[in-house]
């Protein structure tokens, strides 16, 4: 439950109050605070119940196929510069690191009483995989999503519905993931009693950033030991892209507190971040607060939104979660902007090279890997050992990526 | 005592509720918002609470969300909002405003009780700071002499209820529904009996939100709370208009209607 803290820092975070230094806590209307301190309570209860913990696990071994697999990627390292790992969490169930936030916090659904699980999706995975736990656990769905996302997303609002869950695409401002975070919130405050709201990053009001980064970790605690498996040692960094954070945040932690090891965070650039259409919050963002919780946040001097831009769906959001706000200040993460054509540029390498179909996400990681490559090279006078957090599979992807490299057969 | 404090003094003296009309600022333009504001006080509302308009009003439902966001794309900014409040106090009524904390905090919160304050504005509700968060708040709203509204909810324990209240000044909000904004067929069973467990930890008037539409709503919410809030309706006068002239026109009627109501809720 407690974090590890980077050496310098006054850690663990966060306080008991969800916050990482003047980051986190908790900006939500107080009808909202019951079912957060519930929430609080159920889950601290159950990280320490080794009946919880032992079930938890059991799903993700036997369900959700983890621990995943940690492959070295030799084609693409050759290109790269680097010798490249790849944490494998795209052959997950649902071809996600999201299925792990999911079970767990389905589990919590369940110890709560709670009956109905609403859940924001802006490319459709964290959909996905919510849609997945609900009919698992026999609970309600309703999936808030963009209605912007669910065109350029048809794939997932079928898979959604196929597993029972009920899509309502929210035409509500930008028509993004943002709108149907907003959409969420409200549909919890008027149904608190009978319904948990499914975050699907670490991001949102205390206790989610933490509770998210508790369910995902598993990803950085398996990635260090298979690291350490394979080549004896801890690597020179790790890479994982930045929408919301929580598959970074979950390859990052066991990290932490190895000082030798680089975080680095990759944004979406978009179109490049002096362009203004982009989705990196920490590179391009200032701090306020948003969605319950005060972080990077894309917005105009009144503190009003701004829309975020990417060719990524599962990034197009225009706030971060708070740890990686704290993280970036302490300095112990370094996060930078990938663009749009950066990220495609190593979809189609990693696609040519090792037959696997990244996620666009994922893409920002490899992208970013590519770009620190060189200047790793050169500080350490060697090649580089760079684990890259592959978060997702890129089927869903498919039809951007198509239409991206214009290899689409016109109907 | 604030001057809110005063108006809902005056109105316990005359055995009846107060009515509270919310419009958001800049909708559906910022002469247009201060004329509106003037109408609904001429008709007989009592105060008026300035929203202003946010690009993420997550307590706020489908109507005051799409007049805040044709004010957003009229242009409209903080220091507009504060110009509008300047003016509507201008008509003698107490001038509350209801912010999301971001655009606070953006534009400075010192600074912005500061200019609130110069502005004529009693003070703010605050439907996303809760006290827990409320530091710098706290000190700005002592600072510069500005009441403090924070929200209760049938959900919050008696702890927090407690806790609240404490940190509030000028009036307590009592969100009548578990639920965001928006005129309802029905108010809420939940309203009178948070109502009374507010009034069993403070002597600060007690104002009802969310839900109420009709005069013969104002009544019945006015026959147990100190003030009667009214949001949605009011702007849906507006919004459903088919010119300014005919929505004024909507508006006064409707705030009129919302007066009686209040003034015959305990006869």
């Amino acid at each position: 439950m407690s974090g590890n803290a980077p050496a310098g820092t006054a850690g663990p975070v966060p306080d008991s109050a969800g916050h990482y230094g003047r980051f986190g806590g908790r900006f939500v209307p107080e009808a909202l605070v019951a079912a957060l301190d519930e929430l609080d309570a159920a889950w601290r209860k159950a990280m320490g119940d080794e009946e919880f913990l032992a079930e938890f696990d059991a799903l993700l071994r036997e369900y959700a196929g983890t621990p995943s697999r940690l492959y070295v990627a030799e084609r693409f390292s050759a290109k790269v510069g680097a010798r490249v790992l790849l944490k494998r969490e795209d052959l997950n169930h649902t071809g996600a690191h999201k299925v792990r936030n999911v079970l767990g916090q389905a589990l919590l659904t369940r110890r709560m009483g709670k009956t109905r699980v609403i859940a924001e999706t802006g490319a459709g995975q964290h959909g996905v995989a919510t849609a997945t736990a609900a009919a698992l656990f026999d609970l309600e769905c309703v999936v808030y999503m963009g209605q912007v996302d669910t065109e350029r997303q048809a794939l997932n609002v079928a898979r959604m519905r196929m597993l029972g869950a009920t899509v309502v695409p929210v035409t509500n401002g930008s028509r993004t993931l943002k709108d149907a975070m907003n959409e969420a919130m409200r549909d919890w405050v008027a149904n608190v009693d009978d319904t948990h709201y499914l975050i699907g990053t670490a991001a949102g009001p205390h206790p989610f950033p933490a509770m998210v980064r508790d369910f995902v970790r598993g990803i950085g605690d398996e990635a260090r030991q298979q690291c350490l498996d394979r080549t004896g040692a801890l690597p020179d960094a790790v890479a994982a892209c930045v929408g919301g954070g929580s598959n970074a945040l979950g390859i990052f932690h066991a990290f932490v507190g190895d000082a030798d090891v680089r975080l680095y965070g990759f944004e979406a650039g978009g179109d490049g971040v002096d362009t203004g259409r982009h989705a990196a919050s920490i590179t391009g963002g200032t701090s306020g607060v948003l969605h319950g919780t005060r972080t990077y946040v894309l917005q105009d001097a009144d503190g009003q939104t701004v829309e975020s831009h990417s060719i990524s769906a599962g990034l197009d959001y225009p706030g971060v979660g708070p740890e990686h706000a704290w993280l970036h200040d302490t300095g112990r993460a370094r996060y930078e902007p990938v663009t749009d054509d950066e990220a495609m540029a190593a979809f189609e390498l990693l696609c040519r090279t090792e037959g696997i179909i990244p996620a666009i996400e994922s893409a920002h990681a490899l992208a970013g890997a590519m770009k620190i490559a060189p200047r790793l090279a050169a500080e350490l006078g060697r090649e580089p050992v760079i684990v890259v957090n592959l978060s997702g599979r890129g089927d869903k992807d498919v039809h951007t990526a198509g239409g991206y490299f214009g290899i689409l057969d016109k109907e | 005592m604030s001057r809110i404090g005063v108006a809902f003094d005056k109105a316990r003296a005359d055995g009846r509720a107060l009515l509270i009309g919310c419009m958001p600022a800049g909708f559906p333009t910022v002469e247009g918002s201060i004329a509106a504001m003037t109408a609904m006080v001429e008709a007989g509302v009592d105060v008026i609470e300035v929203e202003i308009p946010y690009s993420d009003p997550v307590m706020d439902g489908p109507v005051i969300q799409k007049a805040s966001d044709i004010a957003l794309a009229g242009g409209v900014r903080v220091a507009d909002t504060l110009r509008i409040v300047e003016a509507v106090a201008a008509t003698g009524a107490p001038v509350v405003t209801m912010t999301y904390w971001n655009p606070v905090e953006q534009y400075g919160v010192d600074a912005f009780a500061r200019d609130l304050a110069a502005a004529g504005g009693t003070g703010l509700i605050t439907p996303d700071l809760i006290p827990d968060e409320a530091d710098e708040w706290l000190a700005a709203s002592d600072a510069h002499g500005l009441d403090r509204t924070f929200l209760v909810s049938p959900s919050s324990t008696d702890a927090r209820l407690a806790m609240t209240v404490a940190h509030c000044r000028g009036f307590v909000y009592a969100t009548a529904v578990m639920g965001v904004t928006g005129a309802r067929a029905q108010t809420s069973d939940a309203a009178p009996t948070l109502v009374a467990r507010v009034r069993a930890v403070t002597d600060l008037p007690v104002g009802v939100g969310l839900g109420v539409g009709t005069g013969a709503q104002a009544g019945t919410v006015g026959g147990y709370a100190d003030g009667v809030i009214v949001g949605s309706a009011l702007i849906r006068c507006l919004l459903d208009a088919s010119d300014q002239a005919a929505g004024l026109t909507a508006l006064r009627t409707l705030s009129a209607e919302l007066a009686e109501g209040v003034r015959t809720g305990r006869s």
